[in-house]
């Protein structure tokens, strides 16, 4: 690509990509020090923040979703080393836990509030051999210190750590520092510890600081399995957002900013927690105390466990939208149905939530080739706009980015959605094709161009050829997080866009499990026929090309 | 962008003022148009109601009714505001909005109603509007035609009789039956409109002079009015389900507690709740429904017409089917939707009560008798300031 055009991609994509986000975040900054003409507010003042702060149980708030974020992202870290470390092979084991990252949070979130609730499914297994006649009154769920939001974050974000890891992991000279670590009378714990960690986490810092931002302003799993009195800060922030006093929009755009500020604020103590970790790491090291360390068995079993809790959690989902009635203490429904998969209503949220999906994808996709082609050799270039959206908080600037739009006259709609969704698909298409990208064997390309092969050629008859696995894998994961959307599928849609989420969450609140249910599965099936079919698809294409099905890269 | 503003202007032209129209005009006009209509989805049987009014709007009167389902009254008040902030004066998203007093009272103060437009719909004959009739004040807000009844909500309490034969009969009793039952209450969270209704209801109880609560909170001795009800509440709260500390979002999750058996009394705003709950599996055989003594909080629901809405004729036509005695008693039926009729059985001609005839009943469902007396709303700023109090008190 020439320098002109290139010039002209990096433009289109921080357009497409950055643009909303920074004019959603110059609309809520405004908004939050008083300027927003809506209310004909115009004057410069930190009202919004004095009445954000005098919102009761906000520090509260603020100190529940640092501790919910910071204490799940470290152990979603820890597990997934303990399982990296312990797999044989995890490049292999990678592709079969792809699917959990398909999984939208709020599908694991309604399947595991029931499982662990004091009246759930586990409960109901031990009520009659321990005849309880009544749940027990425990804090099982939406416990005020956050421990079965942190569990859930913890099943969502465990396989996504495991497989960026693998991927960073095959970069590594494993198996010799392994060997070596070993013959210098270290024991695996140690190796792990003193010469891979160090050189694995840089390469997998941003997806860590990605999960960290992420569980600190989650909303959906937040309203799901998070205490409500008070509620984490950013459902604190989103109930402000909606209240019926509009004299409380002010101060919830200051709450989006200080969402924002809370992430840096994490951030940081993330960096602290590295830099302290690296010094007394060096400390040690330099004691050079050869110890046999085991790590216990229980501990080693943890990161299946915690699959094996999202694993049920998905099939609570599929039990309930079979069922009619399941009262306590039965441990299976008593009464089975499938009235609710009769009725008509999800199909027309299914259509939707595939239109957009795939809308959002195959454009989504174009976008991200043309960034590969124009930057895919300079990683520093990609790294905003991957990471950008993914570390800014949504509530920070959707509403802001909501109200440029109607200010510039476009009106809301299924563009605006699909937009929405594509400030989300493409940074995590990019992620995925970014490596492969990079590692396309650059001889094939010299080899066809000596065969006079021009760029175009070269592009569509090996590039592509080449990179077809990633591309539908990259495309599987993009649908799953576009059928996610939350924030952006209500605001940009103006309400009017009903997909299988937005309906979800609408129906959540109305408490009936089995009709959550339909939605629920829905949700987690969708995104995991769309990762089977990016399985099968190379297979069928490549079904004469044994090299090709087995994967260059 | 200048043809956009010409071509608004031209529009201000060719449309002619709604209020000058005669019925049919309206009717005529609302032929072939979309109402989207910003209604809260989080009950199916409301929902399938409105998708039952959709088909009869679309054989009768060509109008299309697509619900918009929300999670909160607000976003759609929310909406029609960044919708003006933008300049959008018409053919706003939101046609009709299914509301309540506070969120009324929020758009009715910055005006963002059209109307009036009550009195001219045909069906509102059936409806008692004279000044002090329930559908004339919404939570002590005069409605002024600015929005149209379409169902009436009265509170009630839910047992289940299997556990609790004998269920309290005032807020005082309630208390003695926490103690007696550690745990096996609860109500939603006072942020949601249940919840706080809930609060409500016992303010109401506990108050000395409950002409008080009828005037703003601002012209009461707010601290010595709800002294009692915190009393109350302080003695109450450590009793509850989760020891008060954490509640459930509203009545529906608070429902399906009951239904897992973790608590053994729910609440809700519609008498026939019960008896519908229990025919769809939600809640066991054996809820039956209870006022305390003294009588209940009751109001009625509206729905309203946004200034900048792209079809008000058809959003009329809508408000004034809902009215219909043919909708009404569809509505009250419990196999459909069981919440109670707005309209005023002493204005119903023969043909009009014939409708109202012959719905089903149930063990569950409560006569009007049952039911006891209406209280008055409170001013809607008292629902604001306890709820406001109770999260300042107990939300650390």
């Amino acid at each position: 690509m020439g320098r002109a055009a290139r010039i002209m991609v990096w433009g289109c994509a921080g357009a497409i990509l950055l643009g909303p986000i920074l004019l959603g975040l110059w609309v809520s900054l405004r908004a939050s020090l008083g300027v927003f003409p809506a209310l004909g507010s115009v004057d410069l003042t930190l009202a919004p923040y004095r009445a954000l702060m005098e919102t009761p149980g906000i520090w509260a708030a603020m100190w529940l979703s640092l501790r919910t974020g910071l204490v799940a992202s470290l152990i979603s870290f820890g597990l997934a080393v303990t399982f990296v470390a312990q797999a044989r092979g995890s490049r292999l084991l990678a592709p079969l836990l792809a699917p959990f990252l398909a999984i939208p949070h709020a599908a694991i979130a309604l399947g595991l509030a029931f499982l662990i609730a004091p009246s759930g499914w586990i409960m109901r297994v031990i009520a009659l051999p321990f005849d309880l006649q009544t749940p027990p009154d425990w804090p099982l769920v939406n416990d005020p210190a956050g421990l079965a939001l942190i569990l859930g974050l913890i099943i969502k974000e465990t396989p996504f750590l495991i497989i960026v890891m693998a991927a960073a992991l095959s970069q590594l000279p494993l198996t010799r520092h392994l060997r070596i670590g070993a013959s210098l009378g270290y024991s695996r714990p140690q190796i792990w510890a003193y010469v891979i960690l160090p050189q694995l986490y840089p390469l997998i810092r941003p997806p860590v600081m990605v999960v960290l931002a992420y569980g600190l302003s989650v909303v959906d799993m937040a309203l799901i399995l998070g205490p409500n009195t008070p509620p984490s800060f950013a459902v604190m922030v989103m109930r402000l957002f909606s209240a019926p006093d509009l004299a409380l929009l002010m101060p919830a755009f200051a709450g989006a900013v200080v969402q924002v500020v809370l992430i840096l604020f994490a951030l940081l103590a993330l960096i602290v927690l590295e830099r302290l970790l690296a010094h007394f790491g060096r400390a040690a090291l330099r004691r050079g105390i050869r110890r046999t360390i085991t790590v216990p068995q229980p501990v080693m079993a943890l990161p299946r466990l915690v699959m094996g809790m999202g694993l049920f959690s998905i099939l609570c989902l599929g039990l309930w939208s079979i069922t009619w009635r399941w009262p306590w203490p039965a441990p299976l429904p008593t009464t089975w149905s499938m009235r609710l998969w009769q009725s008509a209503e999800w199909q027309d949220a299914l259509r939707v939530s595939l239109g957009i999906a795939g809308a959002s994808v195959a454009l989504s996709l174009i976008l991200a080739l043309l960034i590969l082609e124009a930057h895919g050799r300079t990683a520093r270039a990609l790294t905003p706009l991957i990471y950008l959206p993914l570390l800014v908080p949504q509530i920070g600037f959707l509403f802001g980015v909501n109200s440029a739009l109607l200010n510039i006259g476009v009106a809301s709609g299924v563009g605006g959605v699909i937009w929405g969704h594509i400030l989300f698909v493409c940074p995590y298409m990019l992620l995925l094709l970014m490596d492969p990208w990079r590692a396309i064997p650059r001889p094939l390309l010299h080899c066809a161009a000596s065969l006079g092969a021009g760029p175009w050629r070269r592009f569509f008859a090996v590039k592509l050829p080449l990179m077809l696995r990633p591309i539908c894998i990259a495309a599987a994961v993009g649908f799953g997080v576009s059928i996610a959307q939350y924030l952006p599928t209500l605001f940009l849609g103006g309400g009017r866009v009903a997909s299988l989420t937005t309906e979800a969450v609408a129906l959540a609140s109305g408490g009936d499990r089995r009709i959550t249910g339909v939605y629920g599965s829905l949700k987690a099936a969708v995104p995991l026929l769309a990762y089977l079919a990016a399985f099968l698809i190379p297979r069928t294409i490549w079904r004469n090309r044994r090299a090709m099905r087995e994967g260059v890269v | 962008m200048k043809f956009k503003y010409l071509l608004s202007a031209l529009c201000l032209f060719i449309a002619p003022p709604a209020m000058a129209q005669t019925w049919q005009e309206t009717l005529d006009a609302a032929r072939g148009q979309t109402v989207y209509w910003h209604a809260w989805g989080g009950d199916p049987r409301t929902n399938s109601y409105i998708d039952w009014v959709n088909e009869q709007m679309q054989a009768r009167f060509g109008v299309t009714v697509a619900q918009v389902p929300l999670t909160d009254t607000a976003e759609a008040v929310t909406r029609v505001l960044s919708e003006r902030a933008a300049g959008q004066d018409t053919g706003g998203a939101v046609d009709l909005i299914w509301i309540n007093g506070p969120n009324f009272l929020a758009m009715k103060e910055q005006d963002l109603l059209f109307g009036p437009f009550v009195s001219r719909l045909p069906n509102a004959r059936f409806v008692d509007l004279s000044p002090d009739a329930p559908a004339s004040v919404d939570f002590t807000v005069p409605v002024e035609g600015m929005e149209s009844p379409w169902r009436l909500a009265k509170f009630v309490f839910i047992h289940d009789s299997a556990r609790v034969p004998n269920p309290p009969r005032t807020m005082a009793d309630l208390l003695d039956w926490a103690r007696a039952n550690e745990g096996r209450f609860t109500h939603p969270d006072p942020s949601n409109f249940m919840g706080a209704s809930f609060l409500k209801q016992a303010l109401i109880s506990l108050v000395d002079d409950p002409a008080a609560l009828q005037r703003p909170v601002t012209e009461a001795d707010y601290d010595a009015l709800t002294a009692p009800l915190w009393a109350w509440y302080d003695a109450l709260r450590p009793l509850m389900w989760r020891g008060g500390e954490t509640f459930p979002e509203n009545e529906s999750i608070q429902a399906r507690l009951m239904n897992d058996g973790e608590i053994d009394i729910t609440m809700s705003f519609d008498p026939s709740y019960a008896a519908a709950a229990i025919g769809l599996g939600l809640l066991p055989d054996t809820a039956r429904v209870f006022v305390p003594e003294g009588g209940t909080l009751g109001n009625i629901s509206f729905v309203a017409i946004p200034y900048n809405a792209a079809h008000p004729e058809a959003a009329q036509v809508v408000a004034d089917f809902l009215l219909s005695p043919e909708a009404q008693a569809h509505m009250q039926n419990i196999d459909n939707l069981g919440a109670f009729s707005v309209l005023d059985p002493a204005r119903l001609d023969a043909e009009a009560a014939a409708f109202f005839a012959d719905l089903p009943q149930s063990p569950a469902l409560p006569d009007l008798a049952d039911l006891g007396p209406t209280l008055l709303e409170p001013h809607a700023s008292w629902m604001t300031a306890i709820s406001e109090d109770w999260a300042a008190r107990y939300a650390r």
